[in-house]
């Protein structure tokens, strides 16, 4: 279930967080009100971590990872490290990378099995990618925007890239990424994608401006539904359409 | 492995955030449907207006006091519309056209296409109507021209004389200073003339430039017309009587001895010379000048013994200079002329030899052979009790008062000038005497028409053959006149003066 809310009257949540599998990680300074929307969702499954890198709240663009690891930029203080280090559960791994191009979030986006990232990152730091998150990386730019970790959102269920992508690049990153998707918009209208929307296999929140359209192809692309589906559409459906074909 | 051609890149296809239609995506990432419920660029734009119009004239008011002609569905008409409409100057107009409306409905419609940047990139085009309501006003000349059935103060102008000569100067001086330009109307009447106005103050505004140019004097009366009893207003109609003196150029008057003493001596039998503001007068036996000013006179009247109609032909015998004796406390004496004695016949009599002698003040002028305008005041049955009172032996035979240049036809075909004229109602002017004497006047005396524009004549071509006939007359100099040039339309009937080469003599 797509859920709404506000970081201190902020719509763009994405900046100030990051859901992934395995953990939640939220800034710190935020009102109640904020982290009640998360820990309701999130609480009994999976631990919502409040951090800061490097003294900033806006942890969402600097950090990337998945169920596997989290990276941080080399800015994070060892304090911050280490209280990451305490808090996330002890099947993530937690790197800090050396990388010119720091904030994380905005220059690659992944799910738990394949990563793309700004086409000018380091070698190095794309090998980190590799080992950490257990991905495969891809260099790729979406649209003709570099920045993909802003306009493009992946889970393991589908993506959400800029509206101005063409459909034959659609096409491209969708093989490559072997997820289904679509281009849309959040936070009414709006292009920053990963600011305004943060999913993972079965929760989403998005910014309080998103329209109920805007909600509608979220909730569709990275199947996040109230109502528990069907067998008749899982299990059971490659063994019909085998049948009927 | 195959190559594959890369295509034209296809831009895909997005969901309305607000509606969610399939729409291209765009930088507000909205359909045209939710931009246009969301942003109306219009709104500061007057949606309904008012036009004025003249119904007698069929002309549009452009604010505040312009009157154009405008056909339905002109230029000229859009123009005045989208000058109306406030508002415009914040978005960028690109198109502006008319919607058709019947004739009679009195509602004129303008269709505008205008453009606003309502986002970062995002530009939005809107077309409206905008609907204008004609209202019925008249316009001030409509105005002028019907309230001249209906005025409020009224301004009559006399002078007891048989003669106009006295108004047509008067319709000069009053063209040259615009005196006239808010009176409603001019009528002629047997002996004068009447202005009618709309208001009492442009009325006394008008009798208070008489009573600086001509002598003349002036009273006041009222009429009640209606009375507002709850508001206590009173509606009068005011009429203004100004009676002008009754002497005129080129008449003879006798002055009462008093008066005569107080002028400096002159003689009591005098010729007025001309009339401006003030009575200018010169003794023939001694050329003696001397002025009456408009409240002197109407102290102590004198009347013409007689006018410039009554006045005979004589020609002239004889010249002579004369001798005058000068006393001490005299008045001033006029340079510009010659006490002469003169044997003069009458032109009657020409041939006999019955010859009459005077003193006249035109001795400078006067050649044996000329004929000269006088009076013969002892052939003549004058009343009037100045002259009774005179000892009769003091009394000059004849008077004389002016020369004759040529005659009439001659001298109007020499004339290369002309005159403007106010659009009085009465019979053609131009021929009659009186108006060929005025310009006569205008002619000989060079300080009367300072005050009066000269216009050239473009119909009378000059002639270069009998250029030496004209070298007697007196002639009005090129440099004195103005080019005639009409400009717009009246409706009193004279155009815009453009100021030509005048220079002063």
């Amino acid at each position: 279930m797509a859920v709404r809310c506000q970081f201190e009257g902020s719509n763009e949540i994405g900046v100030f967080s990051k859901l992934t599998n395995a953990y939640c990680l939220v800034g710190i300074g935020a009102t109640a009100n904020f982290y009640s929307v998360f820990e309701e969702q999130l609480s009994e499954t999976i631990p919502v971590i409040y951090s800061s890198i490097a003294g900033c709240r806006i942890v969402g663009s600097m950090v990337t990872g998945n169920r596997h690891g989290l990276l941080v930029p080399s800015t994070t203080t060892d304090a911050e490290l280490q209280h990451l280090r305490d808090h996330l559960p002890d099947k993530v791994k937690l790197q800090r990378v050396e990388e010119r191009l720091s904030a994380l979030g905005n220059v690659v986006v992944c799910n738990d099995y394949v990563a793309l990232v700004h086409p000018d990152i380091d070698r190095e730091t794309e090998e980190t990618i590799h080992d950490i998150l257990q991905v495969e990386v891809f260099r790729h730019t979406v649209g003709n925007n570099v920045l993909v970790g802003s306009y493009a959102v992946l889970s393991n269920q589908g993506g959400l890239v800029h509206p101005a992508t063409p459909t034959q690049e659609q096409d491209e990153l969708s093989m490559l990424l072997q997820v289904p998707l679509v281009a849309g918009t959040v936070n009414r209208g709006s292009n920053a994608l990963s600011a305004g929307l943060i999913v993972n296999d079965w929760a989403a929140f998005c910014g309080f401006d998103t329209t109920a359209t805007e909600l509608n192809v979220v909730e569709s692309i990275f199947k996040i539904s109230d109502t528990p589906q069907t067998a008749i559409t899982t299990t059971m459906r490659k063994a019909l359409i085998d049948s009927l074909a | 492995m195959e190559y594959i051609t890369p295509g034209q890149p296809s831009i895909g296809v997005i969901l309305c955030c607000d509606c969610g239609a399939q729409i291209q995506p765009n930088p507000t990432n909205r359909c045209i449907a939710c931009i246009r419920a969301r942003n109306d660029i219009t709104e500061d734009i007057n949606k309904q207006g008012t036009l004025h119009f003249c119904r007698a004239c069929e002309r549009y008011l452009d604010p505040p006091n312009t009157w154009i002609l405008a056909p339905l569905e002109s230029k000229d008409l859009l123009k005045l519309c989208l000058r109306k409409i406030r508002g415009l100057n914040k978005v960028r107009l690109i198109d502006a056209g008319f919607a058709w409306t019947e004739p009679h409905s009195k509602r004129i419609k303008v269709k505008l296409a205008v453009q606003k940047e309502i986002q970062e990139g995002a530009v939005l085009q809107q077309d409206f109507i905008v609907e204008f309501v004609v209202i019925g006003q008249m316009c001030d000349d409509c105005h002028r021209i019907e309230a001249k059935d209906y005025w409020r103060a009224i301004v009559q102008v006399r002078q007891k004389t048989d003669h106009k000569r006295t108004f047509y100067y008067l319709e000069q001086l009053i063209m040259k200073h615009r005196a006239h330009d808010k009176t409603l109307g001019i009528k002629s009447v047997h002996e004068g003339l009447d202005f009618f106005f709309a208001t009492e103050p442009s009325a006394k505004h008008l009798v208070d430039f008489f009573s600086s140019v001509v002598p003349c004097r002036w009273s006041q009366s009222k009429k009640l017309i209606s009375h507002d009893i709850h508001s206590n207003i009173y509606n009068y109609k005011y009429t203004y009587s100004v009676e002008l003196v009754p002497v005129c150029k080129d008449s003879i008057v006798c002055l009462p001895k008093k008066l005569a003493h107080q002028l400096g001596g002159i003689g009591q039998v005098c010729v007025v010379q001309r009339v401006t503001n003030n009575i200018c007068l010169i003794d023939p036996c001694t050329a003696q000048l001397a002025e009456v000013s408009s409240s002197v006179y109407w102290r102590s009247p004198f009347a013409s013994l007689c006018t410039s109609r009554r006045l005979k032909e004589f020609v002239v015998m004889e010249t002579e200079d004369a001798d005058v004796n000068y006393f001490t406390g005299q008045g001033q004496i006029s340079h510009k002329h010659q006490v002469a004695e003169v044997w003069v016949q009458r032109a009657s009599e020409l041939g006999t030899d019955k010859m009459i002698f005077c003193r006249t003040h035109l001795g400078n002028l006067l050649n044996p052979g000329d004929t000269v305008l006088g009076f013969e005041l002892g052939q003549s049955n004058v009343s009037d009790t100045n002259i009774d009172a005179m000892n009769q032996d003091h009394l000059p035979d004849v008077v004389l008062v002016r020369k004759i240049y040529a005659d009439k036809a001659t001298r109007n075909r020499k004339r290369r000038w002309k005159l403007r004229h106010l659009g009085v109602d009465e019979d053609a002017s131009s021929q009659n005497r009186d108006y060929t004497d005025f310009l006569e006047d205008l002619e000989e005396d060079t300080q009367f028409r300072t005050n009066i524009n000269i216009y050239r004549d473009a119909s009378k071509q000059p002639q270069d053959g009998t250029e030496s006939e004209a070298g007697d007359l007196p002639q009005i100099g090129l440099e004195e006149m103005l080019e005639d040039l009409h400009i717009g339309s009246d409706p009193t009937g004279e155009g815009e003066e453009m100021e030509g080469e005048e220079m002063g003599e």
